[in-house]
C-alpha cells in the first residue's frame, strides 16, 4: 500500500488518470473494430515523430525562460535545411544529415537573436515567445515565395517559382532514419527503431549536458537568478545558450518529423507546432520551471497516444468520419488542461 | 486578580507527513495578559499559530490533535475567516499589506465605512461609496492606540519596514471584535526605539483587555513586556513561567536544551598579523537603501573585522559592492592584486566569498537540494565536484562527492534535515543560514564577507553560526569581515570594528573598547541627534 501511494505521489494523479484513459482506449479499440496492432503502430510512429520537438522544451524551461512557444523559429530553420537538402537532391540518410547540417547555422543565428530578445523581456518570456513564433511564420510565408529555389519537386507548377505548401520527400529521404534497424511484426505493426534511437540518443545527450558544469549553471539560473549571479554565473549568457539549444533541437525535431511524415509543410505549417510540444511536456509532469527527460518521454507517449487513439476509437463508435474534428477537440483540450495544470506551483 | 480565561489550549499536537512538530501542547491565556511564546526556529511556534488561526495548510496536511477553547467555547477553525470572526487577529512575519494603498485604506481594508448614494437603489449595496472621512477617523484612532506617529495618507510602499509593522497591528486592533492578538516576531524588523514604542503599545492594548500572544527571539523584550512565558522545544512545552520567576538565561537554556555559555566570553588574544590583505580606497556603491559614499579601510590578514552601524547607513553596501552585486567604483586591492568591480567572478576567482544578508533572495536556491546549494559556487568557479565522462570528453557532476561534502557540513554545522537531498525551502531559518555558510566555506575563501549572519535566527543556531565563524578564523586562518546591526554580537567575535555612518567610515576601533564609544561613532559627529 505504501509503495502504491509513493508511486502515485511521484507520478502524479493527472498522469495516472491519462495513462488509464489511454489504456482503456486500447482495450476498447478491438471491440469497436479498430485494429490494435495498427493503433500501436500509429502511436509508436507519432511518438518518434514528435519526441525531439518535445525535448526542445527542456533547456529553456530549465534556464527559467519558460516554455518555448517560439518553437516555430527553430522549425523554420529546420524547414530551410529540409528544402535546401531536397533542392540539392541528396537522398537517404545523407539527405537527412544534409538537412540538419544546413539548418544548424540558421538555428544558431536565429536562436541567438531570439535569446537576446528574451533577455530583454525577463518575466514575460512566454508571451513574447508566442509572438516571436507567430511573426516569424508570417515572415517566412513571404520568404518561401521569393527564395530562389527551383527544383521542380518543390515549386508551383504554373509559375515555375515559389515553394509549394506541401512538399513530398518520398523520393529523397522518407523514413531514412526510421528505417534503420526497423523491424516488422506483422502487416500492420512495424517498429521504427532508427527514429527511437535518435530520439533516445538526443535525450541522453541532453541529460548528460544538464549534468555538466554549464548545464548545472543553466538549471541554477532558472532556479534563482540572483543566487547564480552571486556565484559568478553570467545569467544572460546561460539563458541565450538555452534558447539556442531549444531552437536547434526544434530544427532537428522538425526534420525527424518530416522524414517520418513524408512531407515538408511550409507556410502556415509551423504556426501551431509549438502547442502540442508544450502540452506533451506539461502532461509529462514538467512545470514551467522544471523539466526532465522522464517528463519528455512520458508526456510524448501519453499525449500522442491519446491523440492517435481517441479519434479512431470514437470514429468507429459513432460510425461517421469526424476524426479531424475530434482530433482538434482532443488536442486543444489537452493543451488547455495541461496549461491550467502548469500554473500550479509544486511545493 | 480574578480574570477570565480567554484562550485555553489543550493537548494540541500536529505532525506533517509523519514528522511530528507539536506534541501535547497545553497552556492558557487570560484577558488583558501578554503571553510570550519562545522557542528555536523549528520548535513549532508557527505551526501552533497556524492551528490557532485556522490556516488551510493545517487541514490540508491532516488536521491536528487536541483542541483549544476561546472564551470557554470549543473552537475549530476551518479557515482564517472563522478565526477572524471569533476575534483572533494575527500579524504575520511577512507583511500582508497592499503596497499601492494608503495606510488608512490598508487599516480598514474590507471593513470600509460606507456611504449611501442613489445607485444603491438600482444596483444594491455593493455600489455604496467609501466614506473617506470616517475611514480616516477610524484609522487615526487605531494608530493613536499604538501611540506611534503614522500619517494615514502615506502610501504603504513608501513606508520604512518598521512602520509597516505598525500598520499591520493597527489593522488588527481596528477590527472591533479582536480579543486575541497574535504578533509573530513583530520586533525583528524594528529599530530599537521603534521596538520600545511597540512594547509600550502592547501594554496599553493589554490594559484595554486584549490578550496578546507575542512571539520573539529577543528574550529581553519577552522579559520586559510579558505576563506569562511559554517555552517550546521540539514541539513540546518545556517551561511555563512568569518573568519574575525566571531569567533570560533560564529561558535561553531551556529553549536550546543545553546551557549556553554567556555569549560575551572574552575574545582570545589577537592572533592576526598587521599584514594588509584587503585594502579598500574610495569605494562607492549604489545599493538602494544602503548607499556607500566613500569608504576607506584595510583588512588585516587573519583578523575578524566587524562592520557596524545603524540600518540604512551603508554598511551592507560594502560587501555587496565588493562582490560585484551592485554598481560600485573605487579601488579594491586584494593581496596586491586589483579587483575588478562590477564583475562577480573577479572576487570569487581571487578567493573572496560572501554570505548574503538576503538569505532567501540571493543566498539560497530554495527549490534545490541542500547539497546543490552548498557545492554550486565551488563547482562554477573552481570546477570542483566534476568527474570525467565518456573517456574525458567532457565532465559531469560528481553526485557522490557532492553528497559527501553536504554530509560533512550537515554534521559539522548541525544542520537539522532529513537528508542532503532535502529542499532548502523546507528548512528553518537558522538551518538555512547554516547552508549559506557551508556554501561560502566550500569555496575555501581566504577572505569571507558575512552579512547579518544571525538575523532572524534563534539562540541555538546563532551560537553555532558564531562559533563556526570563530573556528574557521582560528583554525583555517580565514580572514572574516562581518557586517551586523548587533553591536554586542560584533564585540564578542571581532578583533576590530568599523562603524559606518552616512555612507562613510566614521571610525575603526578595537573591539575591546567600551560600547559607548561605538555608540558615539554610530551617531556621527552630530551629537544632538542622540536618542
Amino acid at each position: 500500500m505504501e509503495r502504491i501511494s509513493k508511486f502515485v505521489e511521484r507520478a502524479g494523479w493527472p498522469r495516472i488518470l491519462i495513462a488509464l484513459f489511454l489504456l482503456s482506449l486500447f482495450v476498447i479499440a478491438p471491440f469497436v473494430g479498430v485494429r490494435l496492432d495498427s493503433s500501436i503502430n500509429d502511436t509508436l510512429v507519432r511518438f518518434g515523430m514528435n519526441g525531439v520537438l518535445v525535448l526542445a522544451m527542456v533547456p529553456m524551461v530549465q534556464s527559467g525562460c519558460g516554455l518555448n512557444f517560439g518553437l516555430p523559429l527553430g522549425i523554420i530553420s529546420g524547414l530551410i535545411g529540409a528544402v535546401t537538402s531536397v533542392e540539392l537532391e541528396v537522398t537517404g540518410i545523407v539527405g537527412v544529415l544534409t538537412a540538419i547540417l544546413i539548418a544548424t547555422p540558421f538555428a544558431l543565428f536565429l536562436g541567438w537573436c531570439y535569446g537576446c530578445l528574451l533577455n530583454r523581456v525577463k518575466g514575460s518570456e512566454m508571451m513574447i515567445a508566442t509572438y516571436v513564433g507567430f511573426s516569424s511564420v508570417a515572415l517566412m510565408c513571404i520568404m518561401w515565395l521569393v527564395l530562389p529555389y527551383s527544383s521542380p519537386n518543390m515549386v508551383w507548377g504554373y509559375a515555375g517559382k515559389g515553394l509549394r505548401t506541401t512538399i513530398s520527400v518520398e523520393a529523397f529521404w522518407q523514413n531514412a532514419v526510421s528505417r534503420i534497424g526497423a523491424f516488422r511484426i506483422n502487416e500492420f505493426l512495424a517498429v521504427p527503431t532508427g527514429m527511437f534511437l535518435v530520439f533516445l540518443a538526443l535525450c541522453l545527450a541532453m541529460s548528460l549536458f544538464m549534468k555538466t558544469r554549464t548545464g548545472t549553471a543553466m538549471t541554477i539560473v532558472g532556479s534563482n537568478p540572483d543566487y547564480a549571479r552571486a556565484s559568478g554565473v553570467n545569467i544572460n549568457k546561460m539563458r541565450t545558450l538555452s534558447v539556442v539549444l531549444s531552437t536547434w533541437l526544434g530544427a532537428v525535431g522538425i526534420i525527424m518529423y518530416e522524414q517520418s511524415f513524408g512531407f515538408i509543410q511550409l507556410y502556415m505549417g509551423p504556426f501551431y507546432m509549438a502547442f502540442p510540444a508544450v502540452a506533451a511536456i506539461l502532461i509529462g509532469g514538467a512545470s514551467v520551471k522544471k523539466a526532465g527527460m522522464i517528463n519528455v518521454i512520458v508526456g510524448t507517449i501519453l499525449f500522442q497516444g491519446i491523440l492517435t487513439m481517441t479519434p479512431s476509437v470514437i470514429n468507429n463508435m459513432i460510425q461517421t468520419d469526424m476524426s479531424e474534428v475530434i482530433r482538434i477537440i482532443v488536442s486543444n483540450g489537452m493543451i488547455l488542461y495541461a496549461l491550467t495544470r502548469a500554473t500550479k506551483v509544486r511545493s | 486578580m480574578e480574570q477570565e480565561v480567554l484562550l485555553r489550549v489543550e493537548h494540541v499536537g500536529k505532525s506533517f507527513l509523519g514528522n511530528r512538530v507539536l506534541k501535547d501542547v497545553s497552556f492558557s491565556l487570560e484577558r488583558g495578559r501578554i503571553l510570550g511564546l519562545v522557542g528555536e526556529n523549528g520548535a513549532g511556534k508557527s505551526t501552533l499559530m497556524n492551528i490557532l488561526f485556522g490556516m488551510h495548510v493545517i487541514a490540508e496536511t491532516g488536521g491536528y490533535e487536541g483542541c483549544f477553547y476561546i472564551n470557554g467555547a470549543k473552537a475549530d477553525f476551518h479557515s482564517p475567516n472563522d478565526a477572524l470572526a471569533a476575534g483572533v487577529g494575527m500579524v504575520h512575519q511577512e507583511f500582508s499589506l497592499i503596497p499601492g494603498f494608503s495606510v488608512t485604506e490598508n487599516i480598514v481594508l474590507n471593513r470600509e465605512s460606507l456611504k449611501y448614494n442613489p445607485l444603491v437603489e438600482a444596483f444594491g449595496e455593493r455600489l455604496q461609496t467609501l466614506d473617506r472621512r470616517d475611514m480616516k477617523k477610524r484609522a487615526d484612532e487605531a494608530i493613536k492606540k499604538l501611540n506611534f506617529a503614522l500619517d494615514g495618507e502615506t502610501v504603504v510602499s513608501e513606508l520604512p519596514v518598521g512602520h509597516k509593522e505598525f500598520v499591520e497591528i493597527a489593522r488588527e486592533i481596528e477590527k472591533s471584535g479582536t480579543q486575541l492578538l497574535v504578533l509573530d516576531e513583530p520586533t525583528a524588523v524594528l529599530t530599537e526605539s521603534e521596538a520600545e514604542i511597540l512594547l509600550l503599545s502592547m501594554r496599553r492594548l493589554a490594559e484595554a483587555g486584549i490578550a496578546i500572544i507575542f512571539i520573539s527571539h529577543r528574550l529581553q523584550e519577552i522579559m520586559e513586556v510579558c505576563d506569562d512565558i511559554v517555552v517550546l522545544r521540539d514541539g513540546e512545552v518545556v517551561l511555563t513561567t512568569t518573568p519574575s520567576q525566571t531569567s533570560v538565561r533560564e529561558i535561553a537554556s531551556s529553549m536550546v536544551g543545553r546551557s549556553i555559555d554567556r555569549a560575551g566570553c572574552a575574545k582570545q588574544h589577537i592572533h592576526y598579523t598587521e599584514r594588509t590583505l584587503l585594502s579598500v580606497r574610495g569605494l562607492w556603491v549604489d545599493m538602494p537603501g544602503e548607499i556607500v559614499q566613500h569608504v576607506d579601510f584595510d583588512v588585516y590578514d587573519g583578523e575578524i573585522l566587524g562592520i557596524g552601524g545603524l540600518a540604512g547607513q551603508g554598511k551592507l553596501g560594502i560587501p555587496n559592492g565588493i562582490m560585484g552585486l551592485f554598481p560600485a567604483g573605487g579601488t579594491v586591492i586584494f593581496d596586491g592584486e586589483e579587483l575588478r568591480l562590477n564583475d562577480p567572478t573577479s572576487p570569487l576567482s581571487m578567493g573572496i566569498s560572501s554570505v548574503s544578508e538576503d538569505r532567501r533572495g540571493v543566498g539560497l536556491l530554495l527549490d534545490e537540494s541542500i547539497a546543490w546549494n552548498i557545492v554550486f559556487t565551488a563547482m562554477q568557479n573552481q570546477r570542483r565536484y566534476l568527474k570525467p565522462c565518456l573517456g574525458g570528453l567532457f565532465r559531469i557532476r560528481d553526485e557522490a562527492a557532492i553528497a559527501d561534502c553536504a554530509q560533512k557540513y550537515i554534521k559539522e554545522l548541525e544542520i537539522k534535515c532529513v537528508s542532503s537531498r532535502q529542499r532548502v525551502r523546507e528548512l528553518s531559518g537558522g538551518n538555512q543560514q547554516k547552508v549559506c555558510l557551508a556554501k561560502a566555506f566550500e569555496t575555501h575563501p581566504r577572505l569571507l564577507f558575512v552579512s547579518e549572519p544571525t538575523r532572524g535566527i534563534d539562540v541555538g543556531a546563532k551560537k553555532v553560526v558564531l562559533d563556526t565563524l570563530k573556528q574557521y578564523n582560528r583554525d583555517n586562518g580565514m580572514t572574516i569581515v562581518m557586517v551586523s546591526s548587533e553591536l554586542e554580537e560584533l564585540r564578542t567575535i571581532c578583533d576590530r570594528i568599523a562603524i559606518i555612518d552616512k555612507g562613510i567610515v566614521s571610525g575603526i576601533k578595537s573591539a575591546s573598547v567600551a560600547s559607548e564609544e561605538f555608540g558615539y561613532l554610530m551617531l556621527g559627529s552630530n551629537e544632538e541627534a542622540a536618542v
